[in-house]
């Protein structure tokens, strides 16, 4: 763009100008479940009864959507993980290998904690899952401060030692003798995170992943450790130039992305499953990296573009039941729309959407390496 | 003389922006013809729609006399059209004849035949006076050779008309000397040139013919004969201009920077500062001149705590900081406008009230605890918009939306808007128009006034001379002498630049 361009004067209000924005999320959705529909005509199935179906599986019964919101939890608490180290300028791979750190320390503390009231015992064992993502994650936050070292690889690294880990000690040392299958012991019920609505198992990590979406917000724009995190993710070089130290504010956005990250294995443990079995493969640390993407990095993106996995997750078995499509269509659609929302091109020139004069990406998704 | 190129009524808009506005051009064959106007005054819009990166809206172009329609790069080049950006479009590891026979190659045997092409480049180059070693590698160049070589691949591809945009944004004096050497040369054999500038002192130099232009529209067509540099600068701007720095004699008092033997490594781990020493003192401008290359940045970035310092010592206002951390220098006192604004100067997907709290979110009234206070930092950020007259739609606009000249003022308005001790300017005008320049120049003056030190690193000799009080010349990482401004010559000056000691100094 030319200095000319530049003198342009930007006339119409924020929210006006972001519309269009907001709009290629939306659209790179629908277009992938158009392309969704033509893959399950071309299989010959009939569209419209797999479409129903996912629809109903997902949000048609209270138990639908019960089950939906049980699968949003742990997306909106693991997307905003990966959210914010994207805006460190940080490409944290790892939240899944501190989903299993978060729920291992918050089972642990679940079941051989005994004696205290669900006030205490409670909110100390989400405490315990916080800190096992946290310090799982600083890990790699210590590695690339002090040494330099890409978080991608490190992270990445952590995954496989942390499933294995978890794998080993539900086996062995934390296995219940009394079962028949490998699997911790259940948690105790005043470890437990209430239902909402019985016998419905939606419960109340729901609620502090709401709530987790609201200090994310306020943490990153209303406050001085959130503009230092986002002025090093949008330009390290300025950011060291005004003062701020990029490895420190490395260190701190990696143990926060872990908390986060913790908390939503956490509520899988405390909330969902009340114990932790070996072969416990969430996948949600994966998920939640496409989250994050079509969220488009915004902490408010972050409900909608997790509740569409939810449900499409969700939604998919009763999909399969009704129509004869395989499940594995849904990752179809999710891949198509992740392609979508990360190569936004295809959407604008698809339907027509002017790229922002000045596009400005507040977002550095991960920098090259030994940065 | 024939007319080579006519443009008529030319016009293109952008959103929000008439960038071109009818515009006529006439370039007769063989004329080197500046087009003179500030940043944003639609300059290199109307080349571009020349060279077929932007579509006119309106309007037509004729070559040697027919009209032609010209919608991609490729159009212009075979209708004999060259540019060389600014940037150069030149790949490092690749030797000089393979970047300008790259995309046209000569094959022998369906290999590449890297001898007949250096033969024919060499050929070219003697042609021209554009002495370039066609074996060398590009990344071994100087910048000057550089654009040499840009130059080269355009005559390669046929050029007749040459476009330069903005050429000697690069070049020390003595290369750009040397450049204008080349362009007439080149216009002497029939080529016909289009200089892109901001620069009043080169258009009088080189042109034939200068059309101005203001707003996206041609304010006159006039030759250097009938031309001053005022005149032109009041075409440009549109209101009279103070060229020159109106300062009183500078009243230096104590010490605020002492830089002694000074060693600082560059990234390759070379010496890039050698055992430097200076001192600024309190209500007085130390102007650092030299050649781009000889320590400045790293020097810059030593100071102001962005590099680790090899060896030596940096005190500021008495105080050790030597390594000291960018933030205990900035407490300390320190303002630094940074040469290179868009990496260091501002984070740019951020909007202004923001960039003009870079460096104090962290305290009061900014912030209260770790709560930031988005009052103040918009009652902030509005005043000095307004006080340092950037121009901005909003205090909410990107900072990476404004020109250059608004940025840089984004930074001098942050930089200078907090009590400091130290000025450290690098570079502070570099590619900025004439109105932006004269504003910076004059806030400099009245930090000066106010009793802060300055030092001024800047490879524009023509603002070291008009600026400073104190001048020392830095060359290969040294300080290879210091003379006071009112005794220094720009002869003087630009010897020992090039390294040149007088006889018995050394």
């Amino acid at each position: 763009m030319t200095a000319e361009a530049k003198k342009a004067t930007q006339a119409s209000p924020a929210w006006l100008t972001a519309l269009p924005e907001m709009a290629v999320p939306v659209l790179a959705v629908l277009t992938a479940l158009v392309i969704g529909a033509i893959v399950i005509w071309a299989s010959g199935a009939n569209v419209l009864v797999a479409y129903r179906g996912l629809l109903e599986g997902a949000l048609g019964s209270m138990r639908g959507i019960s089950e939906t919101l049980v699968i949003v939890t742990p997306y909106v608490l693991s997307g905003l993980a990966v959210m914010l180290g994207f805006r460190c300028g940080l490409f944290n791979i790892g939240v899944e290998g501190q989903f299993y750190m978060g729920a291992l320390f918050s089972v642990y503390v679940g079941f051989a904690v005994k004696g205290l009231p669900i006030y205490l015992h409670l909110p100390l064992a989400v405490l315990a899952g916080a800190v096992g993502g946290a310090l799982w994650a600083a890990i790699p936050g210590f590695l690339k401060a002090k040494l330099g070292v890409h978080e991608v690889t490190n992270t990445i690294m952590l995954n496989y030692i942390a499933v294995k880990t978890v794998d080993y000690l539900v086996k062995n040392p934390l296995r219940d003798k009394a079962s028949t299958i490998p699997r911790t012991p259940y948690i105790a019920t005043s470890a437990t995170l209430p239902q909402l609505l019985p016998p419905y198992r939606v419960h109340l990590g729901l609620f502090i992943a709401l709530a987790a979406i609201l200090v994310v917000y306020w943490f990153l724009w209303k406050t001085t450790l959130g503009f230092e995190i986002r002025s090093v993710g949008a330009n390290p070089d300025a950011a060291k130039y005004a003062g701020m130290s990029p490895t420190r504010n490395f260190v701190l956005a990696m143990v926060l992305s872990g908390t986060l990250a913790g908390l939503a294995g956490t509520s899988e443990v405390l909330g969902t499953n009340r114990n932790l079995p070996a072969a416990f493969i969430s996948g949600y640390g994966f998920d939640s990296i496409a989250i994050a993407l079509l969220a488009k990095s915004h902490p408010f993106g972050i409900l909608p573009a997790a509740f569409l996995w939810a449900a499409l997750r969700n939604g998919a078995g009763l999909m399969q039941v009704r129509a004869g499509v395989s499940i594995d269509l849904i990752n179809i659609v999710q891949a198509l729309v992740i392609i979508f929302v990360a190569a936004d091109e295809i959407i604008r020139r698809l339907y027509r959407i002017k790229r922002p004069r000045e596009k400005i990406s507040d977002v550095v998704f991960t920098r090259g390496w030994g940065h | 003389m024939t007319t080579a190129l006519q443009m008529r009524s030319c016009s293109k808009a952008f959103p929000g922006v008439q960038a071109c506005d009818s515009i006529d051009l006439d370039l007769e064959k063989g004329e080197i013809h500046a087009l003179l106007g500030e940043n944003g005054a639609g300059k290199t819009t109307l080349m571009n729609i020349l060279y077929g990166l932007y579509h006119a809206d309106e309007g037509s172009i004729f070559l040697d006399g027919e009209e032609v329609r010209i919608s991609e790069p490729s159009d212009a080049i075979s209708r004999g059209i060259g540019m060389v950006h600014q940037h150069f479009m030149l790949i490092p590891v690749f030797t000089v004849a393979e970047n300008i026979i790259l995309g046209m190659e000569v094959t022998k045997n369906s290999l590449l035949d890297r001898q007949t092409a250096a033969q024919r480049i060499r050929e070219f180059s003697h042609q021209f006076g554009l002495d370039v070693d066609p074996d060398a590698y590009v990344k071994d160049l100087p910048v000057g050779v550089q654009q040499r070589v840009e130059i080269i691949k355009a005559l390669y591809r046929g050029a007749d008309i040459l476009i330069l945009d903005e050429p000697t944004a690069v070049l020390t004096p003595q290369e750009a000397d040397d450049l204008f050497e080349i362009l007439r040369s080149l216009a002497s054999q029939g080529k016909s040139i289009i200089f892109i500038t901001h620069k009043l002192k080169e258009v009088l130099a080189i042109a034939d013919r200068i059309t101005v232009l203001r707003d996206g529209r041609v304010v006159g067509t006039t030759t250097p004969e009938e031309a001053t540099e005022a005149k032109l600068a009041e075409m440009m701007v549109g209101r009279e201009v103070i060229l020159t720095v109106e300062k009183r004699p500078a009243k230096p008092g104590d010490v605020v920077l002492r830089v002694t033997d000074l060693q600082v490594l560059d990234e390759r781990m070379y010496t890039a500062v050698d055992g430097l020493s200076l001192e600024v003192r309190s209500g007085e401008i130390l102007g650092v001149a030299g050649v781009q290359g000889n320590g400045q940045t790293e020097l810059v970035e030593a100071i102001t705590g962005l590099r680790p310092v090899a060896s030596g010592q940096i005190e500021i206002l008495g105080q050790d900081m030597t390594n000291g951390t960018p933030r205990r220098i900035i407490e300390s006192g320190v303002s630094h406008v940074p040469e290179d604004r868009l990496r260091h100067g501002l984070v740019v997907s951020y909007p202004l009230v923001d960039n003009l709290v870079l460096s104090t979110y962290y305290r009061p009234p900014f912030a209260r605890g770790i709560v930031i206070d988005n009052q103040a930092v918009e009652d902030n950020g509005k005043r000095l918009i307004a006080e340092y007259d950037v121009r901005a739609p909003s205090a909410y606009t990107l900072a990476g939306t404004l020109s250059g000249g608004n940025q840089q003022k984004l930074i001098v308005a942050r930089e200078f808007s907090r009590p400091s001790k130290l000025v450290v300017a690098a570079q502070p005008t570099r590619g900025l128009d004439v109105g932006s320049i004269e504003f910076i120049h004059q806030r400099l003056v009245e930090q000066r006034d106010a009793g802060c030190g300055i030092l001024l690193v800047s490879v524009e000799l023509d603002e070291i001379l008009s600026l400073a009080d104190c001048i020392a010349v830095l060359y290969k990482g040294k300080i290879i002498a210091t003379v006071p401004a009112g005794e220094a010559t720009p002869e003087q000056l630009g010897l020992l630049m090039a390294g040149v000691r007088e006889e018995g100094a050394h």
